[in-house]
């Protein structure tokens, strides 16, 4: 189908009224996703946003349920996942990391009700890169940037139109009937396939084949005395990561009253694995560093037969002393 | 001889005379307009080392508590870091081989992305200008107005501690009033808006505690489980009591070298409460962290005549 870019603000207006929208907002420091009414206040933003969308099925802080503790027991009031939402803009790399999360919050066995609520809940409007950036390898690691795992709908910009790709029932639900949308010609379908061409042009490529298979017999190695050696330990590559997912439960309660968070943690931290006993099987930042890379290239992998990396290049771009995981790949490749 | 070239010469000097352990400089980044910390331990390795407008990373947060001998490059800002560093028992001074460099200041690569407003694939400085380049774009800045904002106004651009200089000192700044001198004007209400409005932003990666060479605790108290100091939700209210406690932490023992707030993936404001907290140090108590390796800091020295403002019934 294709929609003309002067009437997505009439189709967003229209979407109001069943779903709140979330959509790149730009801060200070770079776009974040954030709730948004209809097509004003945002913006696509021309390269990926600053935090990944992951905070909108995890966020950083959330509260799982409150309690309180009286002389007659405890009440325990569940928190509720809100209702449903569409959340705009979000890049291929993004919407494939979805897939990962969904293995880990959603999958056989395990299945988180807040994490699951609000996937299912959500519309994923994925929004094809016609420009990658330089420090974007997706199609390294399976995906592209025109990829359409994790998304609903793709959208595909034109110039003066979007071309959307219908993906799912949820997305088909969103756009079907809506006056909005027309029909899509050859012309552009030609015009959209051009684009994608020219963006899988320019991606640069990394050497992954066969990390999996090196990482195997690489947990002593000599190698990762090298690497993390300028590491600072600090939490950005993890946290701006769109397929990180570690976490922690913590209870605060004040005079009876308790809340149980979960919030983000992260693998570079010493306090991630400090035992109670004050051991620390992780004790200094070579172990934690190793750790990142294992549980993206090798446990994930051992885990659900995918890299847990989706190639979206924060954790380059936003490394205070320039770790390139692209660099440490190719050390590992060649190791 | 350029600096570039100086500095391989002394870091290939010392690894090879067996002086040092190591020699921690500057490699070339990855990206435009991005160094990366280099650990030389060889003469081959130390050729790689480089000098430019982007080597912004303060490397004195890689010494306390090293047992090797170790050779780093520092800027001024730097080596009042090693300074305090060797004041606070962290490292030796005969442990350290301090490879001073004159700065003429870094690079504000945020600004200048916000500038173009498009992806830079490349960048050079020629001269005092500083060349941009994207796909079939090329844009020139004066260097010297994209410079973060606490190099414009430097006053200690040169090393004030080394055992060799890589290039000619340079005329100390007067760059004007600082970016805390304009904002502490400032109502109340305003400023304690701002704050509140960067410290929301903040996502509690703790880069700026890591790349502060003085935040080297063993355990942070934002890190402590028993007592926990600090909730762990990430809001404008917490965050703000994390920073606070950092401050207050580095009261006397901040050497403004702004490593936090480059490092900050959020781009918080973070210079403006360290600079305040430096201004009143200095104001009070006539110390400036860093700056005199015979002089103690401030904390560590009481004179009759210290202000008590902060007793009751003053």
């Amino acid at each position: 189908m294709i929609i003309r870019k002067e009437r997505v603000n009439d189709f967003l207006n229209g979407l109001r009224a069943g779903y709140r929208l979330y959509a790149p907002v730009q801060t200070q420091a770079g776009p974040v996703f954030a709730p948004v009414n209809g097509a004003t206040g945002w913006s696509w933003p021309a390269g990926n946003t600053l935090k990944s969308a992951k905070e909108v099925f995890l966020p950083q802080t959330e509260t799982l349920f409150t309690y309180r503790t009286s002389l007659d027991g405890v009440q325990v009031e569940e928190a509720r996942v809100e209702g449903r939402v569409v959340l705009l803009g979000v890049r291929p790399c993004d919407a494939r990391s979805l897939t990962m999360l969904d293995k880990v919050f959603a999958g056989e066995g395990v299945r988180d009700p807040y994490y699951t609520a609000r996937r299912e809940n959500t519309v994923v409007l994925g929004l094809a890169c016609n420009e990658p950036c330089g420090t974007c390898f997706c199609t390294s690691l399976g995906g592209s940037p025109f990829g359409t795992a994790g998304c609903d709908l793709l959208w595909v910009d034109l110039g003066d139109r979007y071309l959307v790709r219908v993906l799912t029932d949820r997305g088909k639900a969103l756009v079907e009937g809506r006056p909005e949308f027309a029909p899509a010609g050859d012309a552009d379908l030609a015009a959209a396939r051009e684009l994608e061409e020219g963006a899988l042009g320019r991606m640069g490529t990394v050497p992954v084949q066969g990390v999996k298979e090196k990482l195997d017999r690489l947990f002593a190695d000599p190698l990762w005395d090298r690497v993390y050696e300028k590491c600072l330990g600090c939490g950005t590559c993890t946290y701006l990561c769109p397929t990180c997912h570690c976490f922690d439960l913590t209870d605060e309660v004040i005079d009876g009253l308790g809340v149980r968070l979960r919030t983000w943690d992260a693998c570079m931290y010493p306090l991630f694995t400090l035992h109670a006993s004050g051991h620390n099987p992780r004790p200094t930042q070579k172990e934690r560093f190793r750790q990142r890379i294992m549980h993206k290239f090798k446990y994930f992998v051992d885990n659900f037969r995918e890299t847990a990396c989706v190639g979206c290049g924060r954790c380059i771009r936003y490394c205070p002393v320039n770790i390139d995981i692209r660099a440490v790949l190719a050390e590992i490749s060649a190791g | 001889m350029g600096t570039t070239e100086k500095i391989r010469e002394i870091a290939a000097g010392l690894l090879r005379d067996g002086k040092v352990d190591v020699v921690i400089g500057y490699g070339p980044g990855t990206l435009p307009l991005r160094s990366t910390p280099l650990f030389a331990r060889t003469v081959e390795e130390a050729e790689r080392l480089i000098w430019d407008a982007t080597c912004g990373n303060n490397l004195a947060v890689y010494l306390p508590g090293r047992k090797d001998r170790v050779g780093i490059v520092v800027k001024g800002c730097d080596s009042r870091a090693v300074v305090q560093l060797i004041h606070e028992n962290q490292i030796a001074r005969e442990q350290v081989f301090v490879i001073g460099v004159p700065c003429a200041g870094i690079i504000d690569r945020r600004q200048v992305e916000a500038a173009v407003e498009r992806e830079i694939r490349a960048a050079r400085e020629e001269g005092a200008e500083l060349v941009v380049e994207g796909d079939g774009w090329s844009r020139r800045f004066n260097r010297e107005e994209v410079l973060y904002g606490a190099c414009r106004t430097c006053r200690h651009n040169n090393p004030v501690l080394y055992d060799a200089l890589a290039g000619e000192p340079l005329p100390p700044r007067d760059g004007g009033p600082t970016l805390v001198e304009i904002w502490e004007k400032k109502p109340a209400g305003e400023r304690r808006d701002f704050i509140l409005s960067e410290m929301a932003r903040c996502i509690r990666c703790y880069a700026c505690r890591n790349a502060c060479p003085m935040c080297y605790c063993t355990e942070c108290f934002v890190d402590s489980s028993t007592p926990r100091w600090l909730g762990r939700a990430t809001d404008a209210g917490e965050n703000l009591f994390f920073q606070i406690g950092r401050v207050l932490h580095l009261a006397g023992r901040c050497v403004a070298c702004g490593a936090c707030s480059r490092a900050c993936p959020m781009d918080i404001k973070l210079g403006l409460l360290l600079g305040k907290m430096n201004k009143d140090v200095l104001e009070l108590f006539g110390h400036e962290a860093g700056l005199n390796p015979e002089e103690p800091p401030a904390l560590n020295a009481f004179r009759p005549d210290d202000p008590e403002t902060f007793l009751l019934g003053k």
